[in-house]
């Protein structure tokens, strides 16, 4: 009696936390059947490159709405630091040192982020919206309104090389999402964001160190879309000071695909991953069967809309 | 009398948990029904499902011999019932005025009639013998003055059933006084009123008749108040017998563990100086405003320290953030379990090691789960914790669990000084006996305990040692023995 009522339990656990990863079983499936071309090695190579950008940015954009908070800087970032990098491999010829540099720039904003929503206690979303305009301005500066391009040609390999037959920058995301999937389940720090989201207030008092803890959330978060930045970057062999313009809204999607909750206390890596493959599998299928992008945008933001209600649906159940 | 409203086998499942149980019973018109039951014995889900929040998965609700079928709360509204709950359901930005006609604002179409809407708000607010301003933001407003808008709100619909779930919980005993003579006047106009309530002498005060329930069971309805005796209520809610309702033992004190000294800082106005010994127990008793959460926010490291010293064991602390303070053994149970205690959407055993957990990690870094899972489970187990099953969210457990997973919180942790803020606050007879136990066994093995609590019996029951302040001082330390219900409301009260 009590071990069937657990299993039961359990099946519905199972169905309430991962009723996406069934929706995107069966997606893929229809799609791999009715759509030429969709199930190939070459178009499933395109689809992970695809997202590369959005994935990574959504593994710390997991942390920031899992806490409660929103971070709206990251494609600022992703332009900056890339044109960071780009400015700092011409002026000095180290590809090294135009990586970190990039990479740096990007943990600057996501700095300045953290240190202003948690020490100096300002709203998220409009300190995020100002660094966004910020660093945009920063990016278009830096460059004089101009691509930057890259003189030297081993940096182009972090972009463009592959290691297994498998494109690098693939690798990489699929790295990022063990590691942070790991972080969010494994780790105190995961957990505290997410008490956090649950209820700051009950989070401070049981000892949990808010204030350093989002720090190091948005830090990491501007780490990543610098990260992201660069390898952007040397894909497309330059930094462009216009570069991923509402890619946050991207990323912020993918993750509520997921079942990221928005009031902040919920999140599952598995989500995430699961999210930012129907972004781009959705976007992926309408490019093979010839739909103009100005289409895409309207079923894009219907699927986000089904997406949430229903995740309010599965919260009615509960 | 007649039968105005009618349960009828209302039984009402979640996952895992009966939380109502083929409940039947019905409440007469022109009186107060008193509804008891410790926490989680299906008071409130009977109230959700009155309020048509929660669907009974069977069973009616008959109103003047008609059976009800409620799919929303609206349907519940249009059918006069009106549920008052605990917290308020009143918008804070918003008037006085225009809180009481929410949903049927007086208008030309479409337009509001704003001087319409002003005189019937101060009709009502006369009628609940109040005194305020309609045009009062409801932010500005005591705790029952909002409440009197919540009421007002109900016979604005002119709700012929009104339900009270602990309307009480956090007014002074004037402002009782003041609701009782409403409820009063509510149920001379004819209208049924359903009261909930811990506190029993509020039910033989006020109720005609009286329903017991025991873990999601009707147990009882008694029509005759005076042939019940406040232990026989007991008896019934509980389900066994309770002689001694704080249950004390007493236990030899060791030495100071814990002192502060000249402490001064936000609401606490004049220095304060206090010694806990291991193995005491001090409650601390005063009026709301005396100062006494203050005091413990300000030793948790929760508000700045204007002035003082704070010494565990004999050594000096510098606590800056209750991080610090747990790592130098001081814990703090807060007064609004909800809002700052318990992290609702997440499990009972998250909740159990959200702060322990740093004592068993892995290369000091990865999360032990098995560990956490042992010590989720221990806890449940040994103070009884009721739930499914530790990944329970736990704000779907009943007041009194939630602050015995609180409790599981820091006995998992390396605790000496328990500061607990209104430990048995909302919570039902049987589980503040649980509670008191648990406080005697943590005393009994060495620690020390501060409670602040507003129930003067209480305190006299519980503690070892009485601290009274006032108005942001300490103003009298009795012992145990020498401690009458006089000597302490006298240095409580405030001096004219």
């Amino acid at each position: 009696m009590n071990n069937s009522a657990t299993t039961q339990s359990k099946i519905k656990y199972l169905y309430n936390n991962y009723s996406i990863i069934f929706i995107f079983v069966i997606m893929f499936i229809l799609l791999s059947i009715f759509v030429p071309y969709f199930f190939t090695w070459r178009n499933m190579l395109g689809l992970a490159l695809s997202v590369v950008t959005i994935g990574i940015i959504a593994n710390t954009m997991m942390f920031a709405l899992g806490s409660g908070d929103f971070d709206l800087s990251v494609s600022s970032t992703v332009a900056f630091s890339g044109i960071t990098a780009a400015v700092v491999i011409n002026a000095t010829g180290s590809v090294i040192l135009g990586i970190v540099s990039g990479i740096l720039a990007g943990g600057f904003v996501g700095l300045i982020n953290g240190y202003s929503i948690a020490k100096l206690g300002l709203n998220a979303l409009i300190t995020t919206l100002a660094t966004q305009m910020i660093f945009r301005g920063m990016a278009f500066i830096l460059s004089n309104g101009r691509a930057v391009g890259i003189s030297k040609a081993g940096f182009f390999k972090l972009g463009n090389s592959m290691i297994f037959g498998i494109p690098t920058p693939i690798w990489i995301l699929i790295i990022s999402f063990i590691i942070f999937g790991i972080l969010l389940n494994n780790t105190v720090f995961g957990k505290n964001t997410l008490a956090i989201g649950g209820n700051t207030k009950a989070a401070e008092l049981a000892g949990i160190n808010v204030n350093i803890t989002k720090i190091i959330i948005f830090t990491a978060q501007g780490f990543m879309a610098g990260f992201a930045g660069v390898i952007l970057a040397s894909r497309m062999t330059s930094g462009q000071p216009n570069a991923a313009q509402g890619l946050e809204l991207d990323v912020i999607s993918a993750c509520v695909l997921g079942g990221v909750s928005l009031n902040g206390g919920i999140a599952t890596i598995s989500g995430v991953i699961v999210g930012v493959l129907i972004m781009g599998m959705i976007s992926n299928a309408l490019n093979l069967l010839n739909v103009a992008t100005f289409y895409q945008y309207v079923v894009r933001g219907a699927v986000l809309l089904i997406a949430i209600y229903l995740d309010i649906l599965k919260q009615r159940n509960q | 009398m007649e039968h105005y409203l009618e349960f009828k086998s209302i039984t009402k499942t979640f996952p895992g948990v009966r939380a109502l149980d083929k409940v039947s019973f019905t409440v007469k018109s022109s009186s107060i029904h008193g509804l008891v039951g410790e926490n989680g014995a299906g008071k409130s889900t009977l109230l959700h499902t009155l309020s048509g929040a929660l669907i009974p998965n069977e069973g009616k609700i008959i109103i003047n011999g008609k059976a009800m079928k409620f799919s929303s709360t609206k349907d519940a509204l249009d059918a006069g019932i009106a549920v008052i709950y605990q917290e308020l359901n009143l918008v804070p930005e918003m008037t006085v005025a225009e809180n009481l006609m929410i949903g049927n604002f007086p208008n030309h179409s479409g337009l509001v009639d704003h001087k319409k809407l002003r005189k019937q708000a101060e009709k009502q607010i006369k009628r609940l013998m109040e005194e305020f301003n309609p045009d009062t933001k409801v932010k500005n407003l005591s705790i029952a003055q909002k409440q009197m808008i919540e009421i007002g709100k109900a016979l604005m619909q002119d709700a012929q059933i009104i339900a009270f779930d602990e309307p009480t919980s956090s007014l002074s005993d004037r402002e009782i006084k003041h609701l009782f003579t409403i409820i009063e006047q509510l149920k001379a106009e004819g209208r049924a009123i359903i009261y909930v309530s811990h506190r029993m002498e509020e039910i033989f005060k006020i109720c005609d008749t009286c329903t017991v329930f025991r873990d999601g069971k009707h147990i009882e309805t008694f029509t005759d108040m005076e042939k019940v005796s406040h232990d026989l209520l007991v008896k019934k809610m509980v389900g066994r017998e309770l002689n001694d309702v704080y249950g004390y033992e007493s236990r030899p004190a060791g030495e100071v563990i814990f002192s502060v000294k000249n402490l001064q800082g936000p609401g606490v106005n004049k220095p304060i100086s206090l010694k806990l010994k291991a193995g005491e127990v001090i409650g601390i008793f005063g009026l709301v405003g005396a100062g006494r959460t203050e005091l413990f926010k300000l030793i948790y490291g929760l508000e700045e320290l204007e002035k003082g010293e704070i010494e565990v064991q004999g050594e000096k602390l510098a606590i800056k953030n209750p991080h610090y303070s747990i790592k130098n053994k001081i814990c703090l149970l807060p007064e609004d379990r909800k809002e700052e205690g318990i992290i609702g959407i997440r499990s009972v055993s998250e909740n159990i090691n959200v702060s322990s957990r740093r004592h068993t990690l892995k290369f000091n870094f990865f999360l032990d789960k098995d560990a956490e899972r042992k010590i989720a489970d221990k806890f449940i187990n040994e103070l009884a914790i009721k739930t499914p099953s530790r990944e329970q969210l736990t704000g779907n457990l009943s007041g009194g669990n939630q602050q015995k997973v609180i409790l599981s919180r820091w006995l998992s942790e390396d605790i000496d000084i328990f500061l607990m803020d209104e430990p048995t606050r909302g919570i039902d007879v049987g589980a503040k006996y649980e509670i008191y136990k648990i406080m005697y066994q943590l005393a009994a093995s060495g620690k020390g305990i501060i409670f602040i609590s507003s129930d003067l019996p209480e305190v006299m029951g519980v503690a070892d040692r009485i601290i009274v302040m006032r108005t942001g001082e300490i103003v009298g330390s009795l012992s145990r023995e020498a401690a009458t219900e006089e000597k302490i409301l006298s240095m409580a009260l405030p001096v004219n």
